[in-house]
């Protein structure tokens, strides 16, 4: 199998995403509610981040804004040195319900945006992209199925496919195992990890799920509850990779920092959930490390 | 004899044998857990026990009697909810009891329900529809009706699969506490390893199907009540989770196959799509990353 090795970089970009002051505010009938406040994040070249916290905390939000899908209140996001605007096949982003067209098999899905990213190669070399990634997540047999006859999981590894297979600048996932069960969740996390580790592209992560968290990131931010999320804690993660799920679970660190975020969810879980409006005095907090 | 039997069971469905000699002993009190991937078969089993569904060969005995047909005396607790409509958090408890006890007294039942409406802190919520409801407080009431027949077992099947990850842990202290006040026989179907550590005596993971089967058993020895939090540095804790992980994940959970394939991935770079796609009426060609080179030259 060819291994794709990254482009040899004078230094990784400590900072190859970053976002600065991040504001997210929806008018309501009582006033603006704000979403997301003062939210500052880097993240360096090659480097898995993941976000966590409750539904409803804004995690999702911040995701949604780097991958454009939703207009930045106020603030700025850079990646890659460029700033981003919109949505752009440069963030390739996998989804909690994997949305493939119903009436396209898993190849046809995936060659959808294969087509246009490399519209300059040939119609074999595209075809070419797209067995492979669907090889690699395991839908060797499986590629002239329509959703219809995958299950979710299956589903799931198509969507994960289609994102990487646009070789892009960063990846965006949105809780993307979400709607799995949780032994299937570990399958897929493995499916996921094999595949980051050919190419390290960089990603960004949102999830509840503690042990997904732990197993697959790097670095490990806590969001506290929204409205007006910050960011509460961040947690690195020791454990050497390449990652293997026994391995990382048998790691002395592991139940220790494991122990730590879910009291960093328990906390967050009960505290009281109240729309600020701006002419109250609002707190912020500095995120960037 | 245990409480519970089952020996040998097996249950195909159009030529696909979903469960393959399944043997299972619940002792009376036992809170059990079935932890198994989704499509496995969990659901059958339950249906097997509740009666809802008969196995093609072996047996499925109740204190010493087969199980032939559902019954009462087998309280059993959807994922779905199951809750009729058009009928309030009352009516729908009242179906049962009114079903199962229809020699008490009118009063009787009513005090009945309110009983076990109360266990689940629902009171405030009692002449309200389902669809009124969020859906940890339906699966509640789904809860209460079953409790409310006094069943000698009550089977769970997914019952907080639906839920959000907040909610579920709410309800699992709640399916816990309520357990404990009359240790019922509790068969508890889930997907969820932490769910059945928290909750269980004993966790049986069941291995993907076709051709299910139930693995080793393992018995959760850890006082109650259990802290989601504090079982993280306990040893004990930390083994079972092991065990039944491994099970799972492992050869015996799950058969897989491994093909070798020849892939040849193009040494192409994606296209930026916001430039135009000809350079003075040229075609583009494609990018090769082979042939980007970082060369350094100096600089006069």
């Amino acid at each position: 199998m060819t291994e794709i090795k990254a482009m040899p970089s004078p230094r990784t970009r400590r900072n190859y995403l970053e976002l600065r002051q991040l504001n997210k505010t929806y008018p309501s009938p009582k006033g603006p509610a704000v979403i997301v406040n003062d939210f500052n994040l880097d993240i360096a070249e090659g480097e898995f981040v993941t976000l966590i916290g409750h539904s409803g905390c804004g995690k999702s939000t911040v995701l949604s804004m780097v991958a454009g899908l939703t207009d930045v209140t106020a603030g700025g996001m850079v990646l890659a040195g460029k700033e981003v605007t919109g949505p752009g096949p440069d963030r390739g982003v996998v989804f909690q319900s994997p949305s493939l067209l119903p009436w396209m098999t898993a190849l046809e899905n995936v060659m959808l945006g294969v087509n246009q990213v490399f519209y300059t190669a040939s119609a074999k070399e595209r075809l070419k992209i797209a067995e492979y990634y669907l090889t690699v997540v395991g839908l060797a047999d499986s590629m002239e199925k329509r959703p219809a006859e995958l299950s979710q999981g299956m589903r799931q590894r198509v969507g994960i496919a289609r994102a990487f297979a646009l070789s892009p600048k960063m990846l965006l996932l949105d809780e993307p195992f979400g709607m799995l069960d949780s032994l299937t969740r570990y399958e897929l996390q493995a499916v996921l990890l094999d595949l980051w580790k050919r190419q390290r592209i960089t990603a960004l992560m949102v999830t509840h799920d503690v042990d997904e968290a732990l197993y697959l990131s790097d670095r490990i931010v806590c969001m506290t509850d929204g409205p007006e999320a910050e960011v509460g804690d961040i947690v690195s993660v020791p454990f050497p990779r390449p990652r293997d799920r026994v391995a990382v679970m048998e790691h002395p660190e592991y139940y220790r920092l494991r122990e730590r975020l879910i009291e960093f969810l328990e906390v967050h879980a009960h505290k009281k959930r109240r729309v600020k409006f701006p002419s109250e005095t609002t707190t912020s907090s500095e995120a960037a490390a | 004899m245990a409480f519970l039997e089952l020996s040998n069971v097996s249950k195909s469905f159009g030529g696909t044998e979903v469960l393959r000699n399944v043997n299972l002993s619940v002792e009376e009190g036992e809170f059990v857990a079935i932890v198994g991937y989704s499509g496995a078969g969990k659901t059958t089993l339950i249906s097997m026990i509740a009666g809802l569904l008969k196995a093609d060969s072996g047996s499925v005995k109740l204190r010493g009697q087969d199980i032939t047909e559902p019954s009462p005396e087998r309280g059993i607790v959807f994922q779905n909810y199951s809750l009729l409509p058009w009928l309030t958090v009352f009516e729908n408890v009242a179906l049962a009891v009114d079903q199962v006890f229809p020699t008490w007294s009118a009063a009787q039942r009513k005090a009945q329900i309110e009983k076990y409406l109360a266990m689940v802190n629902l009171t405030p919520a009692i002449a309200k529809l389902p669809r009124e409801l969020s859906g940890g407080m339906r699966q509640r009431v789904s809860v209460a009706r079953a409790l409310a027949m006094e069943p000698k077992i009550l089977l769970l099947d997914e019952p907080l699969g639906a839920l959000d990850a907040l909610t579920r842990a709410t309800l699992q202290d709640e399916i816990v506490r309520i357990w404990e006040q009359d240790r019922r026989t509790v068969v508890l179907i889930t997907n969820d390893v932490d769910e059945g550590i928290l909750t269980a005596d004993r966790i049986i993971p069941l291995s993907a199907g076709p051709g299910a089967t139930l693995g080793p058993s393992v018995a959760v020895d850890i006082a109650r009540p259990r802290d989601r939090k504090a079982l993280n540095h306990d040893p004990a804790f930390k083994q079972i989770r092991k065990a039944v992980l491994d099970y799972l994940l492992g050869p015996g959970g799950r058969q897989k196959t491994t093909v070798n394939r020849k892939l040849t991935l193009p040494d192409l770079l994606p296209e930026n799509l916001d430039e135009p796609r000809t350079i003075f009426g040229a075609k583009r060609v494609p990018r090769r990353r082979s042939e980007e080179k970082m060369e350094s030259v100096e600089i006069a």
